[in-house]
């Protein structure tokens, strides 16, 4: 029976695991140094809120591995030795593989600051990264403020999770805007206001140029490199990006670019050898994607993908149409297609903004064939079916605003917008595109 | 605010505290004109009582409720007794007339139902005297302490949204000291209301007022209790209203079953009392309402008049018709989370300890058998009491009929229902009753299984598996197993509370009523992933 070796128990890891479970009697064997257990790294910040316990982010219960006959083996891989099929542990201990999947993930982003090291310099990635943030800022008396360099999706959940317990934040953001390299201006500008009128201390356009160290090497303070501002803190988030976590494989055969370089089957330049989820790198990109997807959903693809190849139905991997979500506080966002953050040269767009200022939509479609390229919507829940099937089928921007009441998924009795919204785009385009009453017809139509 | 947080709770702690103390207080006694009065109106036949009570009660001593009650409870003991031993001898000289004849003089009730009776009219002191301060004291602090917790959150919490900050670290949410004293105090509450009512006669003189006002007469205990818990589902909703202003569906819900509380269950039938008509609570649907088809309910119905007919044919119809109907369009959650005062309370009341629900697949198997074992037992106990109605017979296959009631009122409708239903809340969350024991549930739940348009709808493969819908669903169900599957919630546990939809920080949730096909819709493929492959995997 093949033995399969995967590094890392995280969503790309796992779902492989399940999936070849699914389909072989092969011998599997999940590899961690992170946790025990399969967790949602995306829980972590609740559990630091209050929301969740730890237990509560794994999945599966404790008996779900040896019920499927999936091993668990905690260790740190130190080496992948591809000419004697075998990796190598910290500890010397070695574990021999017919297959291996490198789904390792990505580590936080460090550029050198000075002072990147200091005791209460963490990332917010992995489980030892909360441990960390609970010891040096359980409550405001301890901590008596934090600074978060890096305005992304994880810098922003950390400043979330701080804000819930009332230690004053304050945010740098590289960008003249919130995220304005993904977002485009009225929803960048939207999530601005999100993170002032929640009392962070949001900065706008600065870099971190150093962080001070007190005697005993905790941080005391940092350093703004516009303008030389201290800013005292007992803890600083470093999340300004994440880089696929492949340090330990750059002295092995595998061909390594910023992650571990993989063709459309997710196989690397050595045989047998796999790699999935955001340590691996595509060697060309797919579609309109980054060559590295660090995304939750791809991660969850490639694992349905490679456990297919792996057992014997060689595919590959072939992602559908461009989804993503995030929570900036207390706004929700979903995006269906592409919505760049520039408006293209074969581009038209249209921006509603309801006048409370925390719920929009951007619609962007192609200026000439009116085709639908994507929309972001924030405060109003949209329908994953619905878009994905526009896009499949080529549908006209006026389709979509004619059956936008399909799209909603709010919950029942909420307000809906879409009258509203279809005026609007009627109004500034001069057209007469008609709002459909909702049809469950319509909607389930692709169900059977 | 903060301040007026802490002031609130200490004034309601206050409240509480003096409500406990209350049952310490006051004396109990009766003159013998008021003695012989009540037994006059008891149509006690025993020559013993008399005496008995006289020498329990009659007197000048100050004895508070413990006292009067153990001696009352003697009283009758002995009485009773007296007579069984005279039976006991007829039936050894085989004297059967003699022995038919001693029957008439027993007295049947619970013994502490009994003193209840007599402790009602023979209350002295404060709770009697100054009912009106009193109430002022316990309730009047007890409300306004909770609201002036409460009220602040409305700016504490800022912006709606998602308010679950802190649950697992507050010692009151995570099963920590105050959830344990919470525990005991609500199980404490129930023992007493259901199985030591005299000892608690004090908190009924409290009510006494707004009963007499709206049915004209005194309260009971079960005024009492429905009383508090109008008053307990009215200032938690206020809660509710705050904590999840951001959702619609949430607010709607929660004057739902606070309206339905309070008509339904609590004023209407005291009204109805007052047109001399049964006490009756439309919305109680059988089996839930385990008694309807008792022998003393049904004749109670028939022998009052065209309204009594009116509320048989309605009961049936209730339960035969528009819970079947309602169902299939709507799914469970029409009545557990919009209608039902079990619901009402554990939606309002037990809104803080929803995350304590046990997740695990061992409860789930736990709770199938439970439940239905419940559902049949109420079954055959109700073909039992229907053919004791209808036959006369006193017993089936040598159980007595009566005998089989009282298990199901003591196990079931008390302890089940009533001390573990609401008592667990802190510790074992909100819906233990509803997911563990509650039979119309489970008829429902095969309704909403089998032949309805409701499920929870997962949006496509936007699930990230945060764990936030498992852990705030208070029926265990593991919602996250489906949403990450992109597989529709359809199970017979779910009561559409629509918390996991609330919760849920990336909407994948949606609690929707559409067309019965496809509601079922096993996935393994996430929606985002190559279409072949879907197709490949999930159409197998």
């Amino acid at each position: 029976m093949e033995h399969i070796v995967i590094i890392g128990n995280g969503i790309s890891g796992v779902t492989a695991a399940r999936h070849i479970r699914k389909n072989s009697d092969k011998e599997i064997t999940i590899v961690s140094a992170e946790t025990d257990y399969f967790f949602s790294r995306t829980a972590l910040m609740y559990v630091y809120m209050g929301h969740l316990k730890f237990e509560h982010t794994q999945p599966y219960e404790s008996w779900f591995w040896k019920k499927n006959r999936i091993s668990l083996k905690k260790g740190y891989v130190s080496k992948v030795n591809s000419s004697l099929n075998e990796i190598e542990f910290s500890n010397g201990e070695k574990l021999g593989y017919d297959k291996l999947i490198i789904a390792t993930g990505s580590k936080p982003n460090k550029f050198g600051w000075p002072g990147q090291d200091l005791n209460g310099v963490m990332g917010m990635y992995h489980k030892q990264d909360l441990d960390t943030l609970e010891k040096y800022a359980p409550d405001n008396k301890t901590c008596k403020r934090a600074v978060i360099v890096g305005g992304g999706l994880i810098g922003i959940e950390l400043a979330e999770m701080l804000h819930s317990r009332n230690i004053p934040v304050t945010f740098l953001v590289r960008e003249q805007s919130f995220w304005d390299g993904v977002l485009p201006k009225g929803e960048s500008e939207m999530i601005n206001r999100e993170i002032i009128n929640n009392h962070i201390d949001l900065r706008l356009g600065v870099n971190l140029k150093e962080i001070k160290s007190d005697a005993v090497g905790n941080v005391k303070s940092i350093v703004i490199a516009e303008n030389g501002e201290e800013i005292e803190c007992s803890v600083v988030g470093l999340t300004a990006g994440v880089s696929p976590n492949v340090d330990f494989l750059r002295d092995s055969e595998l061909e390594i670019g910023s992650g571990v370089k993989v063709n459309r089957f997710l196989e690397t330049n050595l045989t047998d050898i796999y790699a999935i989820g955001d340590c691996a790198e595509q060697y060309e990109a797919i579609g309109s994607r980054r060559p590295v997807e660090a995304v939750w959903y791809t991660g969850r693809m490639m694992g349905e993908t490679v456990a297919q190849t792996i057992c014997g139905n060689k595919i590959e991997y072939k992602p559908g149409h461009w989804f993503n979500s995030a929570k900036f506080i207390d706004i929700e966002y979903q995006t269906y297609g592409w919505v760049w953050a520039q408006t293209r040269e074969n581009e038209a767009r249209f921006y509603w903004e309801h006048t409370d200022g925390t719920k929009c939509i951007h619609l962007n479609y192609d200026k000439n064939t009116r085709e639908f390229i994507g929309i972001n919507n924030f405060g109003i829940r949209m329908r994953h079916e619905f878009f994905d099937r526009i896009l499949t089928e080529k549908r006209t921007v006026d389709y979509v605003l004619e059956h936008l009441a399909d799209a909603n998924f709010d919950p029942e009795f909420y307000k809906l917008h879409e009258q509203e919204i279809v005026a609007k785009f009627n109004s500034e385009n001069d057209t007469n595109i008609q709002l459909k009453k909702k049809s469950w017809k319509r909607i389930f139509s692709k169900s059977l | 605010m903060k301040l007026i947080k802490q002031t609130g709770l200490i004034v309601f702690l206050i409240g509480l505290s003096i409500f406990t103390a209350s049952i310490f207080t006051g004396s109990f006694s009766l003159t013998q004109s008021e003695l012989d009065t009540f037994i006059q109106e008891k149509g006690y036949k025993s020559e013993v009582i008399k005496a008995e009570l006289t020498k329990a009660i009659v007197t000048e001593e100050d004895l508070n409720i413990f006292e009067f009650s153990s001696n009352v409870r003697n009283a009758f003991e002995i009485s009773n007794k007296h007579y069984d031993a005279l039976i006991a001898k007829y039936s050894a000289e085989k004297n059967w007339s003699k022995k038919g004849a001693q029957y008439q003089y027993k007295i049947f009730g619970k013994p502490h139902s009994l003193s209840f009776a007599l402790a009602k009219k023979a209350g002295k002191g404060f709770a009697t005297e100054n009912t009106g301060l009193l109430w002022l004291l316990t309730f009047g602090f007890g409300i306004i302490g909770a609201l002036m917790y409460i009220v602040p959150d409305v700016i504490l919490l800022g912006k709606p949204g998602i308010k679950n900050n802190g649950i697992f670290l507050n010692a009151a949410t995570n099963r920590g000291w105050i959830g344990w004293f919470a525990f005991l105090f609500l199980v404490s509450f129930y023992i007493l209301l259901y199985f030591y009512p005299d000892f608690i006669v004090n908190w009924v003189y409290l009510v006494d007022p707004i009963s007499t006002s709206i049915s004209g007469n005194p309260a009971s205990q079960w005024f009492l209790y429905g009383f508090l818990y109008c008053t307990v589902m009215t200032v938690m909703a206020v809660r509710m209203y705050i904590k999840y202003r951001h959702n619609k569906y949430q607010i709607l819900r929660t004057t739902s079953v606070l309206f339905f509380q309070i008509v339904f269950a609590f004023l209407i039938p005291e009204i109805l009392v007052r047109f001399e008509k049964p006490w009756y609570d439309f919305k109680n649907v059988f089996p839930l309402d385990y008694d309807f088809f008792f022998k003393w309910n049904l004749e109670e119905l028939l022998s009052s008049g065209s309204f009594g007919l009116f509320i048989l044919v309605w009961g049936i119809v209730l339960t035969v018709v528009v819970v079947p109907v309602m169902v299939y369009f709507f799914g469970k959650r029409w009545y557990c989370s919009w209608v039902c005062g079990c619901g009402g309370l554990a939606e309002t009341l037990g809104d803080p300890y929803r995350q304590l629900s046990s997740k695990t697949l061992l409860s789930w198997r736990f709770e199938r058998i439970i439940i239905h074992t419940v559902l049949i037992f109420v079954l055959v106990m109700t073909g039992f009491a229907l053919y004791t109605f209808f036959y006369g017979a006193n017993q089936v296959l040598g159980i007595q009929t009566q005998t089989i009631q009282d298990i199901y009122g003591f196990l079931i409708g008390s302890i089940f229902a009533g001390v573990i239903g609401t008592g667990f809340y802190p510790i074992f969350g909100n819906r233990v009753w509803c997911r563990f024991g509650c039979p119309l549930a489970a008829y429902l739940g095969f309704i909403q299984r089998f032949k309805s348009r409701f499920r929870i709808t997962t949006n496509g493969g936007q699930c990230i598996s945060c764990g936030n819908c498992s852990t705030y669903c208070e029926q265990g169900i593991d919602v996250r197993a489906y949403a990450q599957k992109g597989e529709n919630i359809v199970r017979s546990s779910c009561v559409g509370c629509g918390i996991c939809s609330a919760v849920c920080p990336r909407g994948v949730l949606k609690l929707e009523n559409g067309p019965e096909d496809g509601r079922i819709n096993p996935t393994e493929i996430l929606l985002g992933n190559d279409i072949d492959l879907m197709n490949l995997v999930n159409k197998k």
